[in-house]
Order: structure tokens, then sequence, then C-alpha cells
């Protein structure tokens, strides 16, 4: 699964006149301040380090300023880069010539753009079909793909309109028509949902997932908003001020902050809508596999509970408590015992499992699709993780400090 | 004793200094236009060859084919009836006052010289718009075209080239060229960042650029510019017909001489006939180019 296809290595960018002439100042480690000061170059990214696997969604966040919108015009050299390595599938992207590079962006990479990018003299259909037209397709068989996909986003019958005469998200969906119609591999996306209003963002992103989810493709996603880079991201990097802060999938950024701006970050998300159950719960330690009540006593007694679940053979099978096992005589089958409760799957979202875990009077058993038992979840976990971000956070420091 | 009549007078430069400066450059020049005048009229050969032909082409044909050609190019253009009855008005009285000849010479050279002047100035805009460096160096000499008294550089035209209608070309689309050149600059420069690096990140080479982004967007600025081009040789006519061209100029400059006031207004008019029409025109025809710009049409 995990096929790297896009690396970057050491890369630096300084704007300004004579970038070369300040990056001794750079390895040196001097502050992007003092670079300014002293020389007036302007440090945008600052020894990055990513690789990005074939086939997931790379998120890259940061705020305005943070560098993010000059990191992905490096992967198709919109902007060269002052020192460094960009290979895309062993191909040194550095190394192209101005033609080579002209036909590695007709094939290999496509980009959706913050304002749409589209051309308002050409109509939707061409707009759509414009990256074909590029690489000298003719017209019937680039058109014919702009339609397939224009209906693929939905917006059937509005080929023939202009891109002024659409709204925002109907824009930006003929931009994606667009980036996808040229069957690139590795689909570039520079805020691409940011301009947009919050109802049609969210669409947007559950349409970018749904199609990621035929298509395969690899795509990079920028934006400034940790919570659609949790939603979309397969896994998330951080930049603040041109430095990569942390790079990981959702839940490592989420449970385990690398520092105190992506801490501060992390603060505001919504835990209960970006987490899943598996992230929270607990492993199974109440488990029983006796199928008689006297060794089902004798577990119980072993884990010292008033509650436990009972696996077979044929994996999870209910929950079993030791008032039952004592009221029941030796002529009970163990059947009968045996108490069915409500079970959470592990990838459920935590939102969607909060009201069976505040109504169970036991920790709900997380239990897979084979029925295997993979752990249990606790009110009180839950509290933990979706309680107040800061006392935890507090709690966490002086953990460390400890 | 130090002579301080400097603080009082400024210190010229001598006379004879001057009057030998002059001579060089005026004989220098003399000399250059003997030696190369020939050369440089046979270079001209072809454009005065279309102009006579076009000329004579617009004389000849038929006062009331011409309007018809006139009116259907005018409704090609704009699809406006009431345009089209402007023109077909104007230009039945231009007839009816006798002034038909030399409205049809005026058209004629102002058709070339638009075309030399877009021909030129677009690829110089496009230049310009490309490099800093050209920008730099066009921009003052663009002002100098733009400021600098018709008559000062009808002189050395005329002394290279003589009197006659390519003198008159010359001297048209040096001063009616500036605009187009400034304005498909601005156009160019001002395309929308992002649409420009849409183009880049699909693979487009500078050509597809130029042609399928830059120009197509720029188009509108391009146009206002070719507009005022059309109307600044227009207003050129009467000072070329100081040096030979034929057409409206020559009577306003017979009138001037002679004091025939009505002469002059009547021909002024039909100057100003044709300008509105070729401003009115070429507008509407940038208009209806840019219909796509206009927006939600249909809720």
């Amino acid at each position: 699964m995990a096929e790297p296809l896009i690396q970057i290595e050491n890369l630096y960018k300084v704007f300004g006149k004579n970038p070369a002439s300040v990056m001794t100042l750079v390895h040196e480690g001097r502050s992007k301040e003092d670079i300014l000061a002293e020389t007036g170059h302007t440090l945008g990214l600052k020894n990055i380090n990513l690789t990005i696997n074939k086939g997931e969604i790379f998120v890259i966040m940061g705020l305005s300023g943070s560098g993010k919108s000059t990191m992905i015009r490096h992967f198709n050299r919109l902007i060269e880069p002052t020192e460094g390595v960009i290979r895309v599938e062993n191909t040194d992207v550095m190394k192209l010539s101005a033609k080579e590079l002209e036909q590695f962006r007709r094939h290999k990479m496509s980009m959706v753009f913050q304002r749409f990018g589209l051309m308002p003299h050409r109509t939707v259909l061409d707009n759509v079909a414009y990256g074909l037209s590029i690489q000298g397709v003719d017209k019937a068989e680039r058109n014919g793909k702009a339609r397939e996909w224009l209906e693929t986003v939905g917006l059937a019958g509005y080929e023939e309109q202009y891109p002024a005469q659409l709204s925002g998200g109907q824009q930006q969906r003929v931009g994606l028509a667009r980036a996808l119609c040229t069957d690139a591999e590795i689909l570039l996306m520079d805020e691409a949902f940011s301009a947009l209003d919050p109802l049609i963002r969210s669409e947007m992103q559950d349409q970018l997932i749904q199609l990621q989810e035929q298509l395969h493709k690899t795509i990079i996603f920028i934006t400034h908003d940790l919570d659609e880079a949790l939603r979309i991201g397969d896994r998330i990097a951080i930049l603040k001020d041109g430095e990569m802060v942390q790079q990981g999938t959702p839940d490592e950024i989420l449970l385990n902050p690398a520092t105190g701006y992506v801490e501060a970050f992390v603060k505001d998300v919504n835990r209960a809508r970006a987490l899943t159950v598996e992230t929270v719960m607990k492993p199974p330690a109440r488990r029983i596999t006796a199928d008689t009540i006297g060794e089902a006593l004798e577990q119980m007694k072993r884990i010292r509970g008033d509650y436990a679940y009972y696996v077979s053979d044929d994996g999870y099978q209910g929950v079993v408590t030791q008032q039952a096992l004592e009221d029941a005589n030796s002529e009970t089958p163990f059947e009968e015992v045996v108490e069915a409760i409500p079970h959470v799957a592990p990838d459920a979202i935590l939102e969607s499992v909060i009201p069976e875990t505040l109504e169970s009077q036991y920790s709900l058993p997380v239990v897979d699709e084979e029925g295997e038992l993979k752990g249990e979840l606790s009110r009180r976990s839950l509290a933990e993780v979706l309680g107040d971000a800061e006392s935890q956070t507090a709690a966490e420091s002086s953990d460390n400090r400890g | 004793m130090a002579d301080s009549s400097w603080l009082t007078k400024f210190p010229q430069m001598d006379r004879s200094d001057l009057l030998a400066i002059r001579k060089s450059l005026d004989s220098a020049y003399r000399d250059f236009s003997r030696e190369y005048g020939d050369v440089i009229e046979s270079f001209f050969d072809p454009l005065l060859t279309f102009l006579v032909w076009f000329e004579k082409l617009l004389l000849s044909t038929p006062w009331w084919l011409m309007i018809a050609i006139i009116v259907g190019l005018v409704y090609a253009a704009s699809r406006s009836w009431k345009l089209c009855a402007g023109v077909l008005i104007s230009f039945l009285l231009i007839g009816y006052f006798g002034m038909w000849n030399d409205t049809m010479r005026t058209m004629s050279i102002i058709t070339v010289c638009t075309l030399v002047a877009i021909g030129l100035g677009i690829p110089i805009g496009i230049l310009m718009a490309r490099s800093d460096r050209a920008q730099n160096i066009i921009t003052p000499m663009l002002d100098v075209m733009q400021t600098m008294p018709a008559f000062v550089y009808l002189i050395p035209v005329v002394m290279l080239l003589g009197i006659g209608k390519i003198p008159g070309v010359i001297a048209v689309v040096i001063y009616a060229i500036p605009p187009v050149i400034r304005l498909t600059n601005l156009g160019i420069r001002l395309v929308d960042r992002e649409v420009l690096e849409a183009a880049t990140a699909y693979g487009a080479n500078a050509r597809q650029r130029l042609l399928g982004v830059q120009l197509p967007l720029a188009l509108p600025t391009i146009m206002a510019g070719i507009n005022q081009t059309i109307m600044m040789a227009l207003s050129m006519v009467v000072i070329a017909s100081m040096i030979g061209v034929k057409g409206l100029g020559q009577p306003v400059l017979k009138s001037i001489t002679n004091q025939y006031f009505t002469v002059g207004l009547l021909n002024g008019l039909a100057i100003v006939a044709l300008a509105i029409m070729f401003d009115r025109v070429s507008q509407s025809y940038a208009k209806r180019t840019q219909r796509h710009m206009e927006g939600v049409q249909n809720g």
C-alpha cells in the first residue's frame, strides 16, 4: 500500500534578488527575521522533507504566510526551489528541460486552484477539455471525455455556459472536472474549497472523498482549515513559517500534537467528529472464554470485575454479569446468562456512538466485521478524549514535567 | 577679473558653435537621405502599390455599391440597425455635398494606417508585456512620439521620402500607434495571474499561453487601444495633407489659407462622421466579443 510516489528532500525556497547568496546564512540556521533584516530576502520554505505515497490524500496545512501555497507550486515547478530535490516516480523533476517539464505537467499532474483559474472566454466544456486541447487531442475525443467528467461532477447540461454564469461551487466543480479530464495520476489542490461557503464546501469534500474511492489518485491538498484536513486527509503535514512542524495521520496529530503550535490548532477541533472508536478504545481486559457457569465464575474472579464479555470460538457473543452467574444454578444453560448489549465498530466516528455509550451501564464492546472483540469503550475514556482539551493538555504537560 | 555676467544672463552656447552643430547634423542627415533615400523608398514600394490599389478600388466602386458594402460591414460588426441608419444617412449627405471622392481617399488611408499600426503595435505591445526591460526602453519612446509636435517629425520624413502618400502614412502611424502599443502591453499585464498559472500548470507552452489565454483576455483592452489609434489617425489626416496626402484634409487646409469657413466646416464634419462611425463600430464589435463576461443571464 505505502508505495512512495513523490519525494521531496531538503527543499529550500528563498525569495529575493539573489537567493543563492543567502543560502549560507540559511544553513547556519539563522532565523527568517534575521535574514530578512540583514539581506532583504524572505525565507519561504526551510528544509522540507516529504514522502507522499501512491493513492493517498496528503494534506498540507498551515495558516496564511506559512508557505503552503509556495510548497504546492514546487511539485510542478510553477515555482523553482532554491535548493532541494523533487522526485516523482524516479523522475528528478529538477532536471527536466523546459520541453520535458511541459510534457510532465500535461500528463503527470493536474491542478485545482483556490479562485478556480477558469478561462472566462471559454465555455464550460472547453474549460474542462483545456488540458487535452493543450496536449493536441482532437476535438471530438476531448469533448466526449469532457462531457463524461462534467456528468461525473454533476454538471451535465452546463456545457455551453460560460464560467461567469455559474456559482462558485459549480465553478470549482468545473475546475475539478478539468483536473480529472487529463487522467493525470497526481492532483494538486491549492485551497480548492476555501473560497466556497461552508455548506458547499462540505458537499465538495464529500464529493472528493467519493471520487477518490473510485479513482485512487494521489492528491496533494492544501488548506488552512484543520477540520477539512482531518476530514479528507490520509496524512497531514503542518507548516509554520515555512517549516514542517509535524507530519502524521489525523489521529496522531489530534492525540499527540508535536508542538505548542499544533496543540493550539488541535484545541478547537471537534474531536467527536474527527476521531474513530479505534483510537480511543482500551484493549479488552474483561474477556471470558469459558462455556460453563463454574468456569466462568472462576475467570470472572480473576479479572476482578462484575461483568465481562463472553467470547466463544465464533467470536463475540455478549456480556455476562457476575450477578447473573451467581443467580444461575448448574442446570441453567450458559446461553441464558449471556446478555446481548449493543456493540460498536472500530471505524465508527465517535460522535455516532456517544448515545449508546452513555446509555449503557457497561463499557461498550468494540467488535469488528469478523465478529472479533477488539476492545472496549468506556464512558470514562470517551469523556477523557472529548473533555476540555486544554485541561487535558495541561495534565499531559505536567506529566512530562514529573 | 572674472566676468560675472553669467549671473544675469544664461551662459549660452556660442552662436557659431550652435550653427556648426546644426549644419553638421543637417548635412549628415541630407547625406544619409541622398545615400539611402532610394533604398528606403523601394522598401516601401509594396505598401505604396497597395495604397494606390486600395484607393483606386474605393474610388472606382459605384457609390451605391460602396454604401451597401459599408452598411453591410457595419451591421456585421455591430448588429445594430440604428448605427446602420446613421452611417447610411451620413454617407448620403457626404456624397450630396460633393465630398465623396475625398472621403473615399481618407477612408483608404485611414484603413491602411490602422492596419499598419495594429500590425506593428500589437507585436511591440506583446514584447513590452514580456520583458520589463523592453517596457523601460519603449515607454519613453512612446512618450516622445505622442508629445512631439507632428510637424517636427514630418521634416525628416519628407527629407527622406519627399512628398506623397508613404510619408503621410509614416507620419500618421507614428502619431497614432502609441495607444495600441500601450494598451496591448497593459491588457496582457493585467491578465488574471491565476488563469495564466492554470494554463502553465496544464503544460501550455509560451505560444499556447499567448494565443489561448493572454491575447483573448487582453482583447477588450487591446480593442480600446485600436479604437484610440483610429481616432488619432483621423485627427492626423489634416496635418498629413500638408505633405501631400489627398483626402478630406486638403480642402480643410485650403479653407484655412483662403478663409472658406463653410468648406472647412463641411469637410470637418465629414471627418467627424467618419470618426464616429469607426468608433461606434469598433466599440460595439469589441463588446459583442465579450458577451461571456456579462455574468449570470438566465438566473
